[in-house]
């Protein structure tokens, strides 16, 4: 596209001549990530804007072509690396949706109470990003900070703040402790009031307002139509969300509400993470009060999820079940079939499409992500606009370029 | 009416609810549809090419699936007892009434070109460009059909089965900048 403006239409180009073009990205510190942009101006209003992405491709989906359904969880928590925990999950959950394995509900309401503390913190960075754009610093340090107490509480739930590789096929890769659930219920009390706080600074805030407001529309049928997913589209009035309308996991027992808006521009979107975030709270709140007991691994005998650590270092059956399970030839094996699986991740339908070929490594392991599908939007959302809201847009769509290249 | 318990997949306008059955029964009778099963509960009809296009266009006008959830394609080179070469995913949902359904193509060198369908769903467009970079299988009537991931002098499809994991040693080709000559 960036050619079809000047190559054979000379006439055009004449008429064109006052058009700058502008380069932005892939290194600039508005984008954020890697993804880089050609805009077209006249003056300071934008006339075209191109997207060249690709920068990050690290071939993630032929890399799952080689790595079994344990290993490659890995791999997805570089793909949104903000919401790592929300991937795994998604990535688990297709794989048992492949092995048709039912999960323990205790392993159902850890899943949700990761996914949804994930969600709060993808939503914290969105909404700060954003709001640091367009110069709300404040807001963003307070976000992060809350940002911070979540990292602490995968850090004690699984050791890792950033990479958390948390789930396993069949369940997890460790129970809960209770120093874990005293953190999140400490989360629980402070969040409501910091989430106050980042209201008061920005709601209402007549400079954001102007800057957000009526930017970026887009409207319920276009969302629809370009496959808009998740905070963006429920911003434009699509009530869809997968944890509502195809509840998996243990959504089905929690109470929660879907937040929409009917505005559609950045506002709305920023509006609608703010809601989210309350939401997601009230459902980390049930879960954590709810939590059954029981075992978070599917039953050993089953052969589908790895044993406990303890008893793989402490009985002789652990050992072996474990050794069998990792062995090449004895492990997994995924029938010759296909099958997608999708769930509610902070920026939309996260979804993979599996294709099993009676081993445990995928045979194609194809990610559907929302990233990807919402860069591609960006040109339709920007036009008119002034070049200072390309920032607003950018960060109300939340791209995140590892999960846009893949 | 309070009282209501939420049901999934009932969230329609009221009125005659359409079931995912009627939907596949009406299939049936539609010309190019060669197969169609379910596993794990999910819907896959298997289109001929020819007619992929008409399928569509009437699963999105009379039947109201509306978004095209994602576009994907499957290389079964090396895949045990498979008769074609590649196979297309098209994931369609109908928010309406929160359905799901799958419809495949199989594709065959040399033959590798279907219609695009951005003239349905605009979402489509990035989607239809990955696979023509990934797998090279062409859309016609796509109105700006670059490669999306891989760079334009990329000579390969990568996501093809005979396109090994290391590369074709590529990157050796990249020219090196050095701190001098920058």
């Amino acid at each position: 596209m960036p050619l079809t403006l000047l190559s054979g239409q000379f006439s055009q180009a004449n008429e064109r001549e006052y058009l700058w073009s502008l380069n932005f990205g892939p290194q600039h510190p508005a984008t954020h990530t890697t993804l880089r942009l050609l805009l077209t101006l006249d003056g300071e209003r934008v006339v075209d804007a191109v997207p060249d992405i690709g920068y990050l491709h690290s071939g993630f989906e032929k890399i799952g072509e080689h790595l079994d359904f344990n290993q490659y969880v890995t791999v997805t928590d570089r793909m949104n690396y903000v919401s790592p925990m929300a991937n795994n999950v998604a990535w688990h959950h297709a794989v048992e949706q492949l092995l048709g394995i039912d999960v323990p509900p205790r392993c159902k309401y850890l899943r949700v109470i990761v996914s949804e503390l994930a969600m709060i913190g993808d939503h914290l960075v969105a909404a700060g990003a954003m709001g640091l754009d367009v110069g709300a610093f404040t807001f963003f340090l307070y976000g992060f900070y809350q940002r911070e107490k979540i990292y602490d509480i995968f850090e004690s739930l699984c050791g890792a703040r950033f990479t958390n590789s948390y789930t396993r096929v069949g369940g997890l890769s460790q129970d809960i402790t209770p120093l874990t659930i005293e953190k999140i219920r400490d989360f629980i009390k402070g969040f409501p009031a910091v989430l106050r706080d980042m209201e008061n600074l920005l709601t209402r805030n007549r400079v954001f307002i102007d800057r957000t407001q009526g930017v970026g529309v887009l409207t319920r049928d276009e969302a629809i139509n370009r496959s808009v997913t998740g905070p963006i589209a429920r911003a434009s009035g699509v009530t869809r969300d997968l944890r509502k309308d195809e509840p998996y996991l243990a959504y089905g027992d929690l109470d929660f509400k879907i937040c929409c808006s009917e505005a559609g521009d950045c506002y709305a979107r920023y509006l609608v993470r703010m809601h989210e975030m309350r939401e997601s709270l009230k459902i980390v709140t049930q879960a954590i009060e709810n939590l059954p007991a029981g075992p978070v691994n599917v039953d050993g005998a089953q052969r589908t999820g790895l044993p406990d650590k303890h008893q793989v270092y402490q009985t002789i059956e652990g050992t072996i079940e474990h050794f069998e399970l990792l062995m090449s030839n004895r492990g997994l094996a995924a029938p010759c079939d296909e099958v997608y699986a999708a769930v509610e991740a902070p920026n939309g339908e996260l979804g993979f499409y599996i294709v099993g070929d009676g081993t445990d490594v995928a045979y194609r392991a194809r990610c559907r992500p929302p990233s990807f599908v919402h860069f591609a939007i960006f040109p339709h959302l920007i036009r008119g606009h002034q070049i200072s809201d390309v920032v607003a847009v950018l960060g109300s769509l939340n791209i995140i370029a590892a999960e846009l290249d893949r | 009416m309070e009282n209501e318990p939420f049901v999934p997949g009932l969230a329609g306008k009221g009125g005659h609810l359409i079931a995912l059955e009627e939907v596949l029964d009406a299939l049936k009778l539609q010309a190019g549809v060669l197969d169609m099963d379910a596993f794990r509960g999910q819907w896959r009809v298997v289109v001929d090419s020819s007619q992929l296009h008409a399928t569509l266009k009437r699963l999105k006008e009379a039947w109201q699936f509306d978004m095209l959830v994602d576009i994907t394609c499957v290389d079964y080179l090396q895949y045990q007892h498979a008769t074609d070469r590649f196979g297309m995913v098209y994931l369609l949902a109908c928010t309406e009434r929160n359905q799901r359904l799958a419809i495949r193509v199989l594709l065959n060198e040399p033959n590798l070109v279907l219609p695009t369908v951005t003239d349905l769903w605009a979402g489509a467009d990035w989607m239809e460009r990955e696979v023509w970079d990934m797998f090279g299988i062409r859309f016609e009537g796509h109105s700006d059909l670059r490669r999306i991931l891989m760079p334009e002098a990329f000579a390969a499809h990568p996501l093809r089965k005979d396109y090994p994991r290391q590369g074709r040693g590529e990157r050796h080709n990249f020219p090196v900048v050095t701190r001098d000559q920058s």
